[in-house]
């Protein structure tokens, strides 16, 4: 378990000031020139070494992932942009950052930025986290009164400017490129790759799309050197993470733990345990709405961190747990996150956008039982049709929870459509 | 699109401080990029017009922008915050996604319902509260929750959505944030970490 000491976000509850002056009592911008004066191949090198995966769902390296723009700044301007469109049913930890941590995340955007070269970042902030948005606001206003970005950021001789974008109400805009389409002031459907963002991305320059949390982490790694952070956690799987625990939990709350900590663990330890307690466990969804439901067998044991809930054929995703005791019906609970895709597609590609919602009217037909016994399986078959046949991960993350369901709950399906052909049969004499 | 209803209330022009207000938000983009400029004027102009967005509201920004008109329309009708229609003067949008009904959003729709009179996609006859189903907010550790304009309401119960809804019509404020006495997003049974405790807490 993760001790305070070693706990990046100290006021992730707001409990403390949470203006600049009390970020700064916290160790939030304590010696920003001296990191960037190490130069940018060495920040890069440190993220790398670190271990820090993107904390936006994905898990790509971070390190890496700065290490794909270019190496000089030609004919464009290089781009940070800052994935805040935090929508995946389950997660809020990004909120938190936002409103409690501002000047963890603006620091970052700082290094990050004079990493990878860009003189601008912008923050893509969902458009219902209004205040979330007014929150960094006042904080980036604060930053720039203090000199620590604008020109000649924090006396590193780098200038650098921070900007808000507020979305609008389109999960998809999650999606990095779906994202620079709307910064661009369009409608956000995803763009084919290649080029990828780090090529051509924002208003077609060099572009870098990192979660929040993975760069609001970025001073603290630095600050502390890469082999702290790479000594928490488990190989490959490093650090702590922000865990957000809703659902049929005593407690729910979000909390940072070190990754690759027991589920059953964090949920007794911070969430108050299940209600009625672990043994009235049904099942759980262990990384935001796009990752397949995990029954209490596995719940027992498994571990939170990337390759541990892999290995189990679930995710990590957002580290979003959402926990359903035994009063879930889990055919409901699936079918309500169909329909959420449903809603959510883009309507670019044809597999997602007609697949959607044909399996969000499919789910409904199960959910009430009407449906025949083999219907399961081309319903299975329809999802591995939309899966991988997208052009964003959208058609992938619609069709797993259907998956996961029908690979751990599947007699439950079959019970509802018996009880459903008994019920009407009855009916019918 | 061209709707009677859609049309009014006629002519729009931004107000004097949001035409100042215009010229920061498309310094904040790329010089030539103005078009990024489009979803905060959008908003700006949405919150303006009495919380919709009217086809001569969509025009009258494509025209500030030099955007064809049906580039601004297809932003308009693609993000679900946009309210192509007139609303009630409460916006009230209740989260029935997973986290959330998990702890009981249908009952929060229930008490929504019973105040308001409105379902789903309707506003109430007092013209008070237009009523909308929504999507993971992105607060839910402390489900239930729901939004009233810009603001998040969590940790509901049928009760408290009855006394929050009633006092906004009867004119009064409500405040926002968790409804049981949380602070925010901490455990509700006291802090299992942060508690200032030194080393091992």
């Amino acid at each position: 378990m993760l001790k305070d000491k070693d706990r990046i976000f100290t006021n992730i509850y707001g409990l403390n000031e949470r203006t600049l002056s009390g970020a700064k009592s916290r160790g939030d911008w304590d010696g920003t020139k001296a990191i960037m004066e190490k130069g940018r191949e060495q920040i890069i090198e440190d993220v790398k070494g670190s271990g820090l995966r993107g904390r936006g769902g994905a898990g790509f390296s971070t390190g890496m992932k700065w290490s794909f723009m270019p190496k000089e700044i030609g004919d464009r301007p290089h781009y940070l942009v800052i994935n805040a469109d935090e929508g995946e049913p389950g997660t809020c930890k990004d909120r938190e950052i936002l409103r409690n941590e501002p000047h963890k995340l603006i620091e970052g955007c700082l290094i990050a930025s004079f990493a990878m070269q860009a003189h601008a970042c912008y923050v893509y902030i969902r458009g219902e986290f209004y205040r979330e948005g007014e929150a960094l606001q006042r904080a980036v206003d604060e930053a720039y009164a203090d000199g620590l970005i604008g020109k000649n950021a924090c006396g590193s001789g780098w200038d650098f400017d921070f900007y808000i974008h507020m979305g609008a109400g389109a999960y998809i805009c999650g999606e990095e490129t779906a994202l620079l389409e709307s910064l661009e002031g369009k409608k956000g459907q995803p763009r084919l790759k290649p080029p990828f963002p780090a090529n051509v991305g924002a208003w077609g320059c060099p572009t870098t799309v990192n979660n929040v949390e993975s760069v609001a982490v970025v001073p603290e790694i630095l600050r502390r050197g890469p082999e702290w952070f790479a000594a928490l956690g488990r190989p490959n799987n490093t650090g702590s993470k922000l865990f957000n625990i809703s659902g049929h939990v005593n407690n729910p709350c979000t909390v940072e733990e070190e990754m690759g900590v027991p589920l059953k663990e964090i949920i007794e330890k911070h969430a108050g345990g299940v209600t009625g307690g672990w043994d009235n466990l049904l099942a759980i969804i262990p990384g935001g709405a796009s990752v397949p439901m995990l029954p209490k067998s596995i719940c027992d044991t498994v571990l939170m961190d990337f390759d541990s809930l892999r290995e189990v054929q679930s995710g990590l995703g957002t580290a979003a747990i959402m926990v359903m005791d035994k009063s879930t019906d889990p055919i409901m609970a699936i079918t309500r996150l169909s329909r959420f895709y449903k809603h959510e597609s883009c309507g670019q590609c044809t597999p997602c956008r007609e697949g959607t919602g044909w399996m969000w009217r499919m789910m409904e037909r199960m959910a009430t039982g009407n449906a025949r016994i083999d219907e399961i399986d081309l319903l299975e078959e329809v999802t591995r049709q939309v899966e991988g046949h997208t052009i964003c991960a959208l058609g992938d993350a619609a069709a797993w929870p259907i998956q996961g369901l029908i690979r751990h709950f599947r007699p439950r399906i079959e019970e509802r459509i018996a009880e459903y052909q008994a019920t009407t049969a009855h009916a019918a004499e | 699109m061209s709707t009677p209803v859609d049309n009014k209330p006629g002519p729009f022009s931004f107000s004097a401080e949001n035409v100042e207000r215009i010229k920061e938000i498309v310094a904040k983009y790329p010089a030539g990029k103005q078009a990024s400029a489009c979803m905060p004027l959008l908003d700006m102009a949405q919150r303006q017009n009495d919380g919709w967005i009217s086809v001569p509201v969509m025009d009258h920004i494509a025209e500030v922008l030099g955007m064809i008109p049906m580039q601004v329309y297809e932003v308009a009708t693609f993000y679900t915050m946009y309210n192509l229609k007139p609303v009630g003067k409460h916006h009230v949008q209740v989260c029935t996604n997973l986290p959330c009904w998990l702890r009981g959003s249908n009952e929060i729709a229930a008490a929504c319902k019973r105040v308001t009179g409105a379902g789903f996609g309707a506003t109430s006859e007092d013209g008070m509260f237009t009523m909308t189903e929504t999507e993971c907010l992105g607060a839910c550790v402390n489900a239930p929750m729901m939004q009233i304009g810009d603001d998040f309401f969590e940790d509901l119960t049928a009760e408290n959505v009855e006394t929050i809804l009633t006092t906004l019509r009867n004119g009064g404020t409500a405040t926002p944030g968790p409804q049981n006495g949380r602070h925010g997003s901490e455990p509700a049974g006291g802090l299992t970490s942060l508690k200032g405790e030194g080393e091992d807490a």
